[in-house]
């Protein structure tokens, strides 16, 4: 099986569909259109650009450029988790606790994956390195997102009640263990629904590349079972780090609840 | 037992702070709504930043951690928070004996919080807060939603319990009467300052 290639023919038919539900929402006015577009129009900049540079990349594999853009996605997996959240930490922290919490979970199972489990040569194979991280990097980014974002709200709503128990001596992580477990809760949930309905309710993306590229089926199936659950163990991981470091610092060096670290809500 | 001293003090809208309340004594706080009387209650339990010295008898606040400190130098605000469902979670330890002087049936233990009204939930914020036998008592309108009756079982519990562990207290009321009857010293807030009364 070869790989049929597409044409720009192609694209333009699957965005006339996406250009008659623009028109669609506009007669409808559900207001929807800018975005739907905007967002259309970056997928096909981002992914084409994409594109471009893994095609660079591929002849010119040089380990410093390979570095470059695994940062590159990094950052903005960690602007990402900041413009998802309601209430953000102020200054660097906003940025810095998600951003942190990824690179240490991402980067280490991908670095993991590729090293023992992959065992590509050389280990920073573009072709493996970069799918393999953008896929974690993407996953994470939701389970980080969510398990922040509860934190900082709860805390908010909860004030009073977090404040109740410091003040009878309780220590912060006490005052502050129900809305940990509840927050990692939140941002582990897309994961493990993923994983119980994978290959019965839905196919996964990445295991349908495979198989459009003409991979076999069962290695392909190897390949997205391999892929899950590393995304599971890096979601997991990210979603604590943000949550520990997070937590940690709504509280100051005696142990007082700072909410004024956080951001006023955004609408 | 536990005696309260401040030195240039600083909690927000007020100036500096110098006061003395000697174990076992009970020292009565009013002045304007929003006038800083929470917040200072609030800087004293160390759950705001604020500036000055607190003693807790020789021990500074800063020489005991955070939730030390907030152990000993125990804090009823004028409203009771609760984080678990049951009652009974919020206790480490149950002193029933302290549950009668306050009217509560033992039995209140096992409800759900939501089940409370707000005087019972006064009340039960009181006892959870005495369980711990804090050396320094911050009270922030401990009545404000009893009736007179509970009103005067509150005030008797505190004054027996202050002479009998040595208990420092201060004590925030809006009312002249009750300030009247538990202190023995008033002190009242007037633009921005600390007053003696009596």
């Amino acid at each position: 099986m070869t790989l049929i290639q597409l044409t720009p023919l192609d694209l333009t038919l699957s965005a006339i569909l996406v250009l008659a539900l623009a028109l669609l929402s506009l007669r409808l006015s559900l207001g929807i259109e800018r975005q739907l577009l905007i967002a259309a129009l970056r997928t096909v900049v981002q992914l084409l650009l994409l594109g471009l540079v893994l095609k660079f990349l591929f002849v010119q594999s040089h380990p410093l450029l390979i570095a470059l853009l695994a940062l590159f996605m990094l950052f903005v997996a960690g602007y990402e988790v900041m413009a998802r959240q309601q209430r953000r930490f102020l200054g660097i922290w906003g940025m810095g606790v998600g951003t942190l919490s990824m690179f240490i979970s991402s980067f280490t199972v991908t670095l993991l994956a590729l090293t023992i489990i992959i065992q590509a040569e050389p280990w920073y194979h573009v072709q493996y390195l970069i799918p393999l991280l953008g896929m974690l990097l993407g996953n994470t980014m939701s389970g980080v997102a969510i398990s922040l974002d509860h934190l900082t709200h709860n805390a908010w709503q909860q004030r009073q009640q977090i404040e109740a128990r410091l003040l009878l001596g309780h220590t912060w992580e006490e005052a502050i263990r129900q809305l940990r477990r509840n927050a990692l809760r939140s941002g582990m949930i897309p994961i493990i629904n993923a994983m119980a309905a994978a290959g019965v309710v839905s196919l996964p993306g990445m295991m349908t590349g495979q198989i459009l590229a003409g991979a076999p089926p069962f290695e392909a199936s190897k390949y997205q079972i391999l892929i899950m659950l590393l995304i599971a163990a890096g979601t997991g991981f990210g979603a604590m780090a943000a949550v520990w470091i997070g937590s940690k610092h709504l509280f100051d060096d005696r142990e007082r609840l700072r909410l004024d670290r956080l951001s006023a809500a955004k609408e | 037992m536990g005696s309260l001293t401040l030195k240039q003090f600083k909690s927000p809208l007020l100036e500096p702070i110098e006061l003395h309340i000697p174990a076992g004594h009970c020292t009565t706080l009013s002045g304007p709504s929003g006038s800083g009387k929470s917040r200072l209650l609030r800087a004293l339990a160390d759950l705001d930043p604020h500036q000055g010295e607190a003693w807790l008898d020789d021990r500074e606040m800063a020489s005991l951690s955070g939730p030390a400190w907030r152990r000993q130098v125990g804090m009823l605000p004028a409203e009771s928070a609760w984080w678990d469902e049951r009652v009974g979670d919020h206790f480490p330890e149950i002193d029933n004996t302290l549950l009668e002087r306050l009217n509560l049936s033992p039995d209140t233990l096992q409800w759900e919080v939501s089940r409370l009204s707000s005087g019972e939930r006064q009340r039960l914020a009181m006892a959870r807060l005495l369980c711990n036998r804090p050396s320094i008592l911050l009270l922030d309108e401990p009545t404000a939603n009893l009736d007179q009756k509970n009103i005067g079982r509150v005030e008797q519990l505190i004054g027996e319990w202050r002479k009998e562990h040595q208990t420092a207290v201060f004590w925030v009321s809006h009312d002249p009467d009750q300030r009247q009857r538990v202190g023995e010293q008033a002190w009242r807030i007037a633009n921005g300052r600390l007053q003696v009364q009596r």
